[in-house]
């Protein structure tokens, strides 16, 4: 197979396991582009894309920017604090009037669940989810299976802990749905105030204790405490967490084994990981942003690929 | 040692249809070289590279991805039998990303491209196994060029199928050449993917047109 089955990315859920596998093949052939003295292809050169984040990224708008212009696609980019959605424009009317510039492919950030599906409905253009809401977060989900898999041969078999604010995390989701359709095992760690209710539905582990899903797990990835999306106090206070749930150097020395650690930022230092852990030879938090690059190129070309059928 | 020593022409095999073997489903194909000869034609090639190219110490073998690598890899190998030289610069380029049929076709999985070394001020030989309408050529010159701006570039194609190009491009060192039409495809096969090495012309009788 070499096309995606999809015509956009909005989640890992709609993605079949060959695409999964596919984005990953052609992410590795990306980065060795990006090794190249010239980092650059003419792939999507009569392509423009049009990058909309309606809420706060550094890492993804850049990332995606990035691999944009490696790709050669145009590039435009709107951030909502500075448009005319502060003006009271819908969604929909300021994405057309995007689109009316000849735009083929969109990437966007919203703060609300299902803007990505939705806006597929309504608009003539291809959508990127790079994150909306507390719900999906594909292209990251897709570059940390893509660490796993070059930091270990394969995804399959490994055992993942996800570790922190789980409730307001859509890279949570994401990443669940993805390491098992590759075929790891999965478990989420946090207070049970910060686990959604019935999140063993997904067939994932459920842990409160940080030690045990240390002690279980090949890779640890520690979420940051979504303060922003938290309308009330879920747990005593920071240091109780900090206590309970943070990541330092005493704990992951005194593991069985080494583990590996990943986080998707931003981190918040001294909360969810100290800094000895987020700058250690076991984490793989650089590679993460490195690898970012070269996923979402494999994503956009992919999916530029399929326009012309 | 001569820089511009002309390439002998190899006289052109014409595609005489007795010799053609007729496949089940319409599909004819017929040997055009067998692996004797093919071995004799690579070991020219190599001496025609020798002639042009002294004791390679400034110039690079680049092979094609992913049909091209496989005489390549041939000819790298029995260059350093010839020459005894230890080693001779070596890579193999993917140009997926730069076709330009992106979005007009379907999307052909990318190949591993593995080049360590800088294309800058060398003498590149680009190697394919067919040169037909000229594109993939032109597609592997633009992607080379993002490893440095060699001081030459030259072409090795292992069959020259003549009257086809859609660019201009031409070769400068040729296995054979043959006269096809456009419905016609050739086939180099090879030992290395557990066929027995050779070049071969396939005709579709249901879709023959001239």
């Amino acid at each position: 197979m070499t096309t995606l089955s999809t015509k956009h990315l909005l989640g890992i859920k709609d993605l079949k396991l060959d695409d999964i596998r596919l984005i990953l093949s052609t992410a590795a052939n990306f980065k060795e582009v990006l090794s190249r003295p010239i980092k650059k292809v003419p792939s999507l050169r009569d392509v423009t894309i049009a990058n909309l984040f309606f809420e706060n990224s550094t890492r993804t708008r850049l990332s995606f920017e990035l691999a944009e212009r490696r790709l050669s696609a145009d590039v435009i980019n709107f951030t909502a604090s500075s448009s005319s959605v502060s003006k009271g424009e819908t969604l929909i009317d300021t994405v057309n009037n995007i689109l009316a510039m000849k735009v083929d492919i969109i990437v966007m950030r919203h703060p609300n669940a299902g803007a990505a599906e939705f806006l597929s409905r309504y608009v003539n253009a291809q959508i990127v989810n790079a994150g909306d809401g507390p719900h999906e977060h594909p292209t990251q989900a897709l570059l940390d299976a893509f660490s796993i898999q070059e930091k270990f041969g394969d995804v399959k078999g490994l055992k993942v802990a996800i570790v922190g604010d789980i409730l307001h995390s859509r890279v949570a989701l994401s990443n669940i749905l993805c390491l098992q359709k590759l075929g790891a095992e999965v478990m989420v760690c946090g207070p049970s105030t910060l686990l959604p209710k019935h999140i063993n539905s997904l067939g994932v582990k459920v842990s409160n204790n940080l030690r045990e899903a240390l002690e279980w797990c090949d890779v640890a990835n520690m979420l940051r405490i979504q303060l922003e999306r938290q309308d009330i106090r879920y747990f005593p206070s920071l240091r109780e967490y900090i206590q309970l749930f943070g990541l330092n150097m005493e704990i992951l020395s005194s593991l069985s084994k080494k583990i590996t650690i990943m986080h998707p930022g931003p981190i918040n230092r001294g909360v969810e990981i100290t800094s000895e852990v987020a700058d250690s030879d076991q984490s793989i938090i650089l590679s993460q942003v490195e690898n970012g690059v070269a996923v979402r190129m494999a994503v956009l070309y992919l999916l530029a690929g399929r326009t012309a059928e | 040692m001569c820089e511009c020593a002309p390439t002998p022409t190899p006289t052109p095999v014409f595609a005489f249809p007795s010799f053609y073997r007729i496949l089940r489903n319409g599909m004819q194909k017929r040997l055009l070289l067998n692996s004797t000869h093919l071995d004799i034609t690579i070991r020219r090639l190599c001496w025609q590279l020798i002639e042009n190219h002294d004791d390679f110490s400034n110039s690079a073998i680049i092979g094609l991805q992913p049909r091209g690598i496989l005489l390549a890899r041939r000819i790298h190998s029995s260059l350093k039998e010839i020459t005894s030289l230890s080693s001779i610069l070596y890579g193999e380029l993917d140009i997926t990303f730069y076709r330009d049929d992106f979005r007009r076709r379907g999307i052909e999985p990318p190949s591993k491209t593995s080049m360590d070394f800088s294309l800058e001020n060398k003498k590149v030989i680009l190697v394919d196994d067919v040169l037909f309408t000229g594109r993939t050529v032109r597609a592997g010159m633009d992607a080379m060029l993002d490893f440095g701006r060699p001081s030459k570039v030259e072409l090795m194609v292992l069959v020259n199928r003549r009257y086809s190009r859609h660019v201009p491009i031409e070769a400068d060192y040729i296995g054979i050449h043959v006269d096809t039409i456009s419905s016609e495809k050739v086939r180099v096969k090879w030992k290395e993917e557990n066929e027995e090495d050779g070049i071969w012309l396939f005709t579709d009788e249901n879709n023959k047109q001239e």
